[in-house]
């Protein structure tokens, strides 16, 4: 098939934060790889490493306290080789990132449209009036209404939603060949998070844009990503095509994951199948699966060694000993 | 934000009339009789009602004070008992000295209270911020009055650089921009700028380390902003509380050091202020007390202005 590397090349990523007093393996040997116009989405729960992943790939966890090994490689520049200078060449250029929370994430004594404007001023060059001009022509295209009044606006005086269109052109602004979405919608109401979400797939179509977005809401990966990766303690546990996952999952997380959501049919008294246990400490992770401590397949041989990932089908695989018993399930 | 600024200013209104009331019955309710240090001591009953009636003294307060308002909007704040000047003549001059004197302390307070502050903020934690810390710490707790004494000890009397007292050679009270005043300037100035710039570096450090550690920054970061970029964003973000801690800062230090400004005697309003309390001099007193209250009210205002048009989350309505 294709020779060429893919975008996006993540080889054996570890990032371990030294910060504290004992060190925290945040990251645990990710390999992920995305190709041009793709969207992947990096699945799982609080702590289990997706969003310092996704940093990683930004350099944006604090230098000082964190170590970071493997490979990162977007569009054949190694990342973790830039310099300062390359560095800030690459982020918002090459790679831009959609923050969780629109309302902290812009700066709230300057306007959004100079917000924009500086970041296109600063890759671009040119003028002030006209990435000026080009910010007015984001906003029309994340269907921000009357886009030359908000232009003007604080972020305090916009709604989430829109903030979060706001944060989106923001992104958007030079055309990045790689758009890290994190969480995007979680801290938006329900009706608003369709909007985005829809936006987005949109938007990621007209441009282009491969796109890796973090979640831990498995409808939300449904309704944008063509791939999945499921992240627990650190380590990607299962990755294939999304509908794969949904209809065949095969490793026990994303099984007990996909159990324990409310679907909406479900016969009122009945008790929602919760994955017991809870997620590992990662200052202090289980020599083997992470997750065996809390999975019904378990066998002494799990908690001795880190499974290697199986393949289970076509560009779907499990790191798990066990694949053969969860065919089945 | 023109209406803003008439809003404001109405406002300041009532405030003024307030101080000014204060101002008043502040020195009729202290104890003691004006009239003391100009009549002997064995004056007659006679001549003291007579003098009395000569200041005023004898109607009634509320007499007195609208007689009192109304000079004052004209200008003239009365005559000094003791020295027979004109009030408005002295406290101007104090007010000069005092300014040059707060001023170049400002300056100096604010320089490297901005600096020390940026500085600890930005390397949180660092020996650089210790250091910073500690001189703040230092600064905001060591009486100024004995720094004071100690500085005129070391480099007046000791080493011989600088002269210990005075605002010029000679005891003039006339300020020229010549090295023979700048001289006389330099040991109080730096007295008076360890407070505000052990506040200033405090605060500053507080905020910077705040703002630092909210999401907005990575995300500058993110698109691509070189460090100088995003410093330009955190001081715009700190600025508003900046300006406001600086203000009142600047607040006290127009009002003068009573204790900064004897040590050195600095003919300024503290000085001033000092000397007609020990004099009862009940006009003056009241004359300076009102010209630095205003100056408060002004300055006050001046920073909400300047705040206003800064941070667009305060609301101007």
């Amino acid at each position: 098939m294709l020779t060429a590397p893919p975008l996006v090349d993540i080889q054996d990523l570890k990032v371990t934060f030294t910060g504290g007093p004992k060190p925290i393996c945040a990251v645990n040997g990710v390999d992920l790889a995305l190709e041009r116009g793709e969207t992947l989405a990096i699945l799982g729960e609080s702590g289990s490493g997706k969003s310092v992943t996704l940093r990683a790939l930004l350099r944006l966890n604090p230098e000082k306290r964190t170590k970071v090994d493997g490979r990162i490689a977007v569009g054949g520049e190694d990342v973790l080789a830039l310099k300062p200078r390359e560095l800030q060449a690459f982020r918002g250029r090459t790679v831009s990132m959609i923050f969780q929370e629109p309302a902290l994430a812009l700066d709230p004594v300057y306007t959004l449209g100079h917000q924009i404007a500086e970041t296109i001023v600063k890759h671009n060059g040119g003028s002030y009036a006209d990435a000026k001009a080009k910010a007015l022509d984001l906003f029309e295209r994340v269907r921000i209404p009357s886009p030359e009044r908000r232009l003007e606006n604080y972020p305090h005086e916009m709604s989430g939603g829109m903030r979060q269109r706001a944060m989106i052109a923001l992104a958007l602004a030079c055309n990045p060949k790689v758009l890290l979405a994190d969480e995007p919608t979680t801290a938006l109401d329900a009706t608003v998070q369709i909007q985005i979400l829809l936006l987005i797939r949109e938007l990621q179509r007209e441009f282009g844009i491969a796109v890796i977005f973090v979640t831990h809401d498995i409808g939300v990966a449904v309704e944008v990503a063509d791939r999945v990766a499921v992240m627990y303690g650190g380590r990607i546990v299962e990755t294939g095509p999304i509908r794969d996952i949904i209809r065949r999952p095969r490793h026990p997380y994303t099984i007990g994951l996909l159990k324990s959501r409310a679907h909406d049919a479900m016969a009122k008294g009945t008790r929602l199948d919760a994955i017991p246990g809870s997620p590992p400490d990662l200052a202090n992770l289980p020599p083997g699966c992470s997750f065996a401590p809390r999975c019904k397949l378990g066998t002494p041989a799990c908690t001795e060694a880190v499974p290697e990932p199986v393949a289970v089908g076509e560009g779907h695989e499990a790191r798990c000993f066990r694949t053969d018993q969860t065919a089945a399930a | 934000m023109l209406v803003y600024l008439g809003k404001r200013l109405v406002y300041t209104i009532p405030i003024v009339i307030g101080v000014s009331i204060v101002c008043f019955m502040l020195v009729h309710i202290a104890p003691g009789d004006p009239l003391v240090s100009v009549l002997p001591p064995d004056a007659s009953e006679q001549l003291k009602i007579q003098m009395m009636a000569a200041y005023g003294f004898d109607r009634p307060y509320y007499e007195q004070f609208f007689k009192w308002c109304l000079r004052a909007i004209q200008g003239d704040l009365g005559t000094s008992i003791a020295t027979g000047r004109s009030v408005t003549g002295e406290v101007l001059n104090a007010v000069r000295n005092t300014l040059l004197l707060a001023v170049v302390a400002t300056f100096i307070g604010f320089f490297f209270g901005l600096l020390f502050g940026f500085v600890a903020g930005y390397f949180r934690n660092s020996a650089i911020d210790k250091i910073a810390s500690i001189l703040s710490v230092i600064g905001v707790s060591v009486p100024h009055y004995w720094l004071g004494m100690v500085l005129v000890i070391v480099f007046a009397a000791q080493l011989n650089w600088l002269p210990p007292t005075g605002a010029g050679p000679g005891g003039s009270s006339e300020w020229r921009p010549d090295w023979a005043h700048i001289r006389h300037l330099i040991l109080p100035a730096v007295t008076m700028s360890v407070i505000p710039m052990g506040i200033v570096a405090r605060t500053i450090r507080a905020l910077v380390a705040d703002i630092l550690s909210q999401d907005f920054v990575p995300a500058l970061r993110a698109k691509g902003l070189s460090e100088l970029g995003i410093f330009g964003h955190v001081v715009k973000n700190a600025a508003p509380t900046a300006l406001a801690v600086m203000g009142l800062q600047l607040g006290y230090l127009l009002g003068g050091s009573i204790l900064i400004e004897t040590v050195f005697s600095w003919p300024g309003t503290g000085f001033l202020l000092n000397a007609a309390i020990f004099q009862r001099d009940l006009p003056l007193l009241q004359g300076t007390i009102l010209v630095l209250a205003l100056f408060f009210v002004m300055l006050n205002l001046i920073v909400d202005v300047v705040q206003t048009a800064i941070d667009p989350r305060i609301q101007r309505s």
